[in-house]
């Protein structure tokens, strides 16, 4: 049994049909990569099952248990995370109070209720899941704005690492990235696999895919229409399979 | 894994060093350092050349005394402009609370400290009020903060002038006058001063120490953001503008006491003032960046500007003038380190935006 099955997804924009019956797997410990063309429904898809938008028709269980996200909140409070294209920091914060935003530490007894965060924990804390990841994050002081994309990325990562405990979506995580520090991202994204946790990777980069992927799953047109094992596909089977050229050789 | 031991202690190491400069960052994070040092600078010229009369007991306490009103203003319009709004309202809410504080004191008849301290309630009352229609019409509404500001500035002024037909009230409880007015701690510094810096300390620990402020500042920053980790954004932005409704509030019962009266027509540019002041201490009106600190600062600069020039002979007119330049040079200031800290990672756009041009390359290079 899947971590998460998401099976028969319909989601509809008026007119456009984002998703048209799809399913969808997430294994523990695996990278699994959502790939298809430009609106095949890679992030609606995403959004979903992160709870930032509503399906129409369809079965989402997690651990065998059905659930229904209303929102991002009740995703979250399953464990699940969201790295976000824009990544969705607050640039005037610095890596330490983003990581915590909304979630902050709270001091004991009564400064505590009066509001009062324990910033030492939360750096403490910080410090901990940067190391952790080996994330390349250097000033846990300055505004995360100055920083660079890849630090910045990194801080993204680690706030989704710290609090995720079962899945974390990237949805084109290195779309914005030099070389380097998207090999630094894939690295992140190998490190939240080892921890057991179950990531999906969208990018339409098919090498990247096959370098970090376990399987592959394959959107065309709202609809699931290929799970590829990772380890023996190609660059040439990919493409042919997202555009529908391969469409007779997959099951 | 891959990771060297070496390359995460040195990570570690320059985290915690990082972390030991955190103080001294912090301030000149908010840009105070330099407005301090601008504010120093008119101080040590005024002192120069005027010495046995701008930097004497008496003259600063004067200063001081005429800060006080606008400083608590100012604490809550820096609350306000962090999240990236405004508050032209201000004014006009002090008069209105000063006004339904003195009619209230006025029929309890009463002359003692129980009269005077219903009248506070009742001033902060007023003041929350105006805020939590402000904060309503902000964040529910959906009105942008400059209009809903601007509506109620008239409204509240135009209802103090109905209930009042206009005219002062000069019913002040005479504890109120002697000892928030004109009594002083230690013999030698104001109450009213006393009173203001208190309420800049809670303003400053609740901005700088707790949840609420860095939610205050988030907000500022990216509300999508925000959005997004689930932060009630209606709640913050009603709580925010309510802070600057009550800090009027307490501006209005403040004024009564100090000048023993209402002050129906005095008003109108105190938002502007207040305003100019929190900007050139350092607050963004982009939202994100400010301290209560910066705008004390930010705040003394005008009145030790009208200080000085009154007491070295120059037309305190001057005063304005000098202001305006602090003004636009403070925003220039602020809006070059946007640009700077957009460039500084490598991109372009106006806010700090992941994505663009680069992504768009590696994405074909992946591809092909
Ligand atoms: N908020 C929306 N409003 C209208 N149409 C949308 C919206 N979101 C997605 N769509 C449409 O749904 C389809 C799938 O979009 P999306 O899931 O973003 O695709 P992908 O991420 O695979 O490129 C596209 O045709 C897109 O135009
Ligand atoms: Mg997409």
């Amino acid at each position: 049994m899947a971590l998460l099955e998401a099976r028969g997804m319909v989601r509809t924009y008026g007119s456009v049909v984002a998703l048209d019956g799809a399913d969808f797997d997430i294994e523990a410990g695996q990278v699994t990569a959502l790939i298809g063309d430009n609106g095949a429904g890679k992030s609606t898809m995403v959004k979903i099952l992160s709870g930032t938008e509503q399906f129409e028709e369809g079965e989402v269980t997690l651990e065998g248990q059905r659930v229904v996200f209303n929102n991002p909140a009740a995703a979250r409070s399953h464990g699940i995370e969201t790295v976000f294209q824009d990544l969705a920091l607050c640039p005037h914060l610095d890596p330490v109070e983003n990581l915590y935003l909304n979630r902050e530490i709270k001091r004991s007894g009564v400064l505590g209720l009066l509001g009062f965060m324990d910033r030492k924990a939360m750096r403490d804390r910080s410090v901990e899941v940067f190391t952790d990841l080996g994330a390349t994050v250097r000033k846990l002081n300055e505004p995360v704005g100055t920083m660079s994309g890849g630090q910045k990325q990194s801080v993204a990562v680690a706030r989704s690492a710290a609090w995720a405990s079962k899945i974390i979506f990237f949805d084109e995580p290195t779309a914005a990235l030099g070389v380097v520090q998207t090999a630094n991202v894939l690295d992140l994204i190998r490190r939240v696999r080892d921890k057991g946790i179950g990531v999906v990777l969208i990018s339409h980069s098919m090498p990247e895919v096959l370098e970090v992927a376990d399987t592959i799953q394959v959107l065309r047109r709202g609809r699931r229409v290929a799970t590829i094992n990772s380890a023996d596909s190609t660059v040439e089977e990919l493409v042919g399979v997202m555009t529908g050229k391969l469409d007779e050789e997959v099951a | 894994m891959s990771n060297p031991t070496k390359t995460s202690s040195r990570d570690v190491q320059d985290m915690i060093e990082s972390e030991q400069i955190s103080i001294i960052q912090r301030i000149s994070r908010v840009q105070a350092l330099q407005i301090v040092i601008v504010l120093l600078t008119i101080v040590v010229i005024f002192s120069v050349m005027a010495p046995d009369a701008f930097l004497t007991v008496f003259n600063l306490r004067a200063i001081l005394m005429n800060t006080s009103i606008l400083v608590v203003l100012g604490i809550g319009v820096t609350f306000v402009i962090i999240t990236a709004g405004i508050d032209l309202s201000i004014g006009s809410v002090l008069v209105f609370s000063s006004v339904i504080s003195a009619m209230v004191m006025g029929n309890l008849g009463a002359t003692g400290w129980v009269t005077a301290l219903i009248g506070l309630g009742v001033a902060l009352l007023s003041g929350a009020a105006w805020g939590f229609l402000n904060g309503f019409l902000v964040a529910k509404a959906q009105v942008p903060a400059l209009i809903v500001t601007l509506g109620t500035m008239g409204a509240a002024l135009g209802l103090a002038r109905v209930i009042t037909g206009g005219i002062d009230l000069y019913e002040i409880p005479e504890v109120m006058v002697d000892v928030i007015g004109f009594g002083n701690l230690f013999g030698e510094v104001p109450n009213l001063v006393v009173l203001a810096a208190f309420a800049c300390l809670i303003g400053g620990i609740v901005l700088h120490l707790t949840r609420f402020g860095l939610t205050t500042y988030a907000v500022g920053s990216n509300p999508e953001a925000c959005r997004r980790v689930g932060v009630k954004m209606d709640r913050h932005l009603i709580a925010v503008y309510m802070i600057s409704g009550t800090t009027a509030g307490l501006a209005g019962w403040m004024s009564i006491a100090y000048f023993q009266q209402t002050s129906i027509g005095g008003q109108s540019l105190t938002p502007l003032l207040v305003i100019a002041g929190v900007v050139i201490g350092g607050t963004s009106l982009f939202g994100g960046i400010g301290s209560i600190f910066g705008s004390v600062i930010g705040l003394l600069i005008p009145v030790v500007l009208q200080s000085g020039f009154i007491i070295i002979g120059v037309e305190s007119y001057w005063q304005d003038v000098v202001i305006g330049v602090f003004l636009i040079a403070a925003v220039y200031v602020d809006s070059r380190r946007r640009q700077k800290a957009a460039r500084g990672s490598g991109r372009k756009p106006k806010r700090f935006q992941i994505g663009g041009v680069q992504g768009k390359s590696s994405k074909k290079e992946g591809i092909k």
